[in-house]
């Protein structure tokens, strides 16, 4: 008989080793529901996983759709670590990009070294800004930052279809919905002639870095791990709570608004309706997925970039509809979450040694 | 300026109309939060029933199959979050969202064929009625059946949680497992039923969208109202009446957008389309600000994962 017992206590290994096992779950799952539809599930999951980024080109693209990925998802780490459920990233994200394509607009018309620095700057103070709102109703209001961060997703998204469709339009752009062509100084610089990655995956770099060291170097860090685990422990200890909530809606914030700028400054170059296909969401899974560890992810938010790749692959060479990648993601959640399980409980076979 | 009472009925009405899938949803969500469950997957669920009803509504024809076809669909997808939560025992946060990610993209794939195919009409009950009583009468006749169970769900709502054994029982598990636990009662049963009651409720709630209010499906049309019936939870202080006041405050928000534009008044439909988020987040201020009033009325076990060691 098989019975399931409680460990002592959670499991290293498998802490690590369960985001691959959800992974694989994740391309069984798929596997079936391409068969459901329909498709050839082996060819399928090799349009959707393979082909995208068999050659330069492909992975100069999956790198740049991980950029963003990644940088939020470490700003989200400081929040999910420290148990504040920021999930308006998107919103941060756009935020931040309204605030930069604001800024380089002023410079439109001029070239400058010292342009594209407070372009950057502008994107960062845009996200904390607006992260700062359900983090100060959290701290002094007392409101639920969840439901805050999500509605302030939608509002963020208005006011940047009212800037583009209005006041920022193009004069010259025959009413469409875009501003004007940031100046080339407003730009992030392309990395290699003919792809599409920029500079801005230093900024995910260097955010790595600079978390693995506030994580596991750090004071700051350490409060943000007990508070995690237990706040009662935390207000014991005489940890500033109101303090530290602020500030890691602060950092997630200033991450997601730097994703932001990554976005208009770098392939496209000037604000329009649609500047992210909810990367701040997919974010939370590359969160999870990387188990909040900064080199984790890295690995998560390649991994899951592929499923924006796969799904726009797929659509062209298969006519597999575009969702199934937000279907993709929504799996790797679930079996991550249920393959958890395995983190606190162990099947354990017993009658034979009786 | 003479105000035709018959139109301020037709107004009237059309805000009830716009609050029957917040308070479908809302209902829902509180018996499932009544039982310590806090899911996050509303907008999820609704999405799906969505899709279901209007897909079961092109393909059998029949509107009865389509109505329950969408609500056992909500129980179908609640049930994926019910098994994690309540057997795997994961954070009901990360399932919650899981389960709308999930819900969007499934319902998108779904829906792609039944994009652009027009809707049936659906019967309303007492239309002979329609022109007996001025200003009533435009309220109170001439609507679904959808409609009338949502007026009267948040009242059965309260008095299932008041009066009855079971709603006893759902509160007993919401506020204190441990003690529910050791009265007998199978707190991970409980749950599964109210995640499941939830699901199903959010899933009428789609079908209400995508079969009655605006009778076409359309990629993502719940819009965010399945955040907004989370809030309204709150809102409401997880009393099932008060989901009826708030829902009739942000359907008046939505339907004030259209007569503004009509109207002519010179504000920018971004910021009306904004107002209802806007709202709810200044309501959520307001109400959360009395800390001591809402750790009263929240389930003492809201979120929390409750396992039995065994």
């Amino acid at each position: 008989m098989i019975k399931i017992v409680k460990r002592d206590q959670p499991s290293k290994a498998i802490f690590f080793f369960t985001p691959v096992l959800a992974i694989f779950l994740t391309l069984i799952a798929g596997g079936i529901i391409f068969y459901i539809l329909g498709f050839k599930p082996f060819e399928a999951l090799k349009f959707f996983f393979i082909v995208p980024i068999a050659d330069k080109y492909g992975f100069s693209e999956l790198l740049l759709k991980a950029t963003p990925l990644c940088l939020i998802a470490i700003g989200l780490s400081f929040c999910f670590k420290s148990n504040n459920w920021n999930i308006g990233a998107e919103g941060q994200l756009t935020f931040g990009a309204i605030v930069s394509g604001g800024v380089a607009l002023l410079f439109y018309d001029q070239e400058g070294f010292y342009i594209l620095p407070i372009v950057i700057l502008a994107g960062a103070i845009g996200g904390m800004i607006y992260a700062s709102i359900p983090a100060i109703l959290k701290t002094y209001f007392n409101t639920n930052e969840i439901l805050v961060s999500l509605m302030l997703v939608y509002v963020s998204k208005l006011i940047l279809d009212y800037l583009v469709v209005g006041p920022w339009s193009n004069p010259e752009g025959f009413n469409f919905p875009e501003t004007r062509q940031f100046s080339d100084s407003a730009r992030l610089p392309l990395l290699f002639e003919g792809l599409r990655i920029h500079a801005g995956i230093f900024l995910a770099l260097a955010a790595v870095v600079i978390s693995w060291f506030v994580f596991y170097k750090t004071y700051l860090g350490f409060q943000m791990k007990v508070s995690g685990f237990s706040l009662k422990t935390a207000k014991y200890a005489g940890y500033k709570g109101k303090k530290m909530i602020i500030l890691v809606f602060l950092i997630s914030g200033a991450c997601a608004g730097l994703a932001g700028v990554g976005e208009i400054t770098g392939p496209i170059g000037q604000l329009h309706r649609e500047v992210s296909p909810d990367y701040g969401f997919t974010a939370i899974i590359v969160a999870f997925l990387g188990r909040l560890h900064p080199v984790g992810i890295i690995f998560a938010s390649l991994v899951v970039a592929i499923t924006y790749l796969g799904a726009e692959t797929a659509q062209i060479f298969m006519q597999i509809p575009k969702y199934t990648g937000q279907v993709f993601q929504g799996m790797i959640l679930f079996f991550l979450l249920a393959s958890d399980y395995l983190l606190f409980f162990k099947f354990k076979l017993i009658g034979s040694k009786k | 300026m003479i105000v035709d009472v018959n139109f301020v009925g037709l107004i009237i009405a059309s805000i009830m109309a716009s609050a029957v899938p917040l308070i479908l949803a809302s209902c829902g969500e509180l018996i499932t939060e009544r039982s310590g469950v806090l899911n996050l997957g509303v907008e999820g669920m609704m999405i799906i029933g969505a899709i279901s009803g209007f897909a079961l509504m092109t393909v059998t024809g029949s509107l009865i199959i389509a109505v329950f076809g969408a609500m056992l669909a909500g129980v179908l997808i609640s049930t994926i979050f019910a098994f994690l939560t309540q057997t795997l025992i994961t954070n009901h946060v990360a399932t919650g969202l899981a389960l709308t990610i999930f819900g969007i993209g499934i319902s998108a794939m779904i829906g792609k064929n039944f994009v652009g195919i027009p809707g049936k009409e659906f019967p309303v009950l007492f239309e002979g009625l329609k022109d007996t009583i001025p200003l009533l009468s435009p309220i109170l006749f001439g609507h679904s059946i959808v409609f009338y169970f949502a007026f009267a769900l948040p009242f059965i709502t309260s008095y299932f949680l008041k009066k009855t054994k079971i709603g006893l029982i759902v509160r007993a598990v919401g506020d204190s497992p441990e003690s529910a636990s050791n009265q007998g009662i199978n707190v991970r049963f409980v749950r599964y039923a109210c995640i499941l009651y939830g699901g199903a409720m959010c899933g009428l709630a789609g079908a209400y969208l995508s079969m009655i209010y605006t009778p076409q499906w359309i990629e993502n049309m719940t819009g965010g109202r399945g955040w907004i019936a989370l809030a309204l939870v709150v809102f409401s202080t997880w009393n099932p009446i008060k989901i009826l006041i708030g829902a009739m405050i942000f359907g008046g928000l939505t339907i004030i957008q259209f007569h503004m534009q009509a109207i002519g008044v010179r504000i920018p439909v971004q910021f009306l389309t904004a107002l209802p988020y806007i709202v709810t987040i200044i309501v959520l201020v307001v109400i959360s600000r009395d800390s001591r009033k809402i750790r009263l009325s929240t389930p003492s076990s809201l979120g929390k994962s409750f396992h039995k060691d065994n």
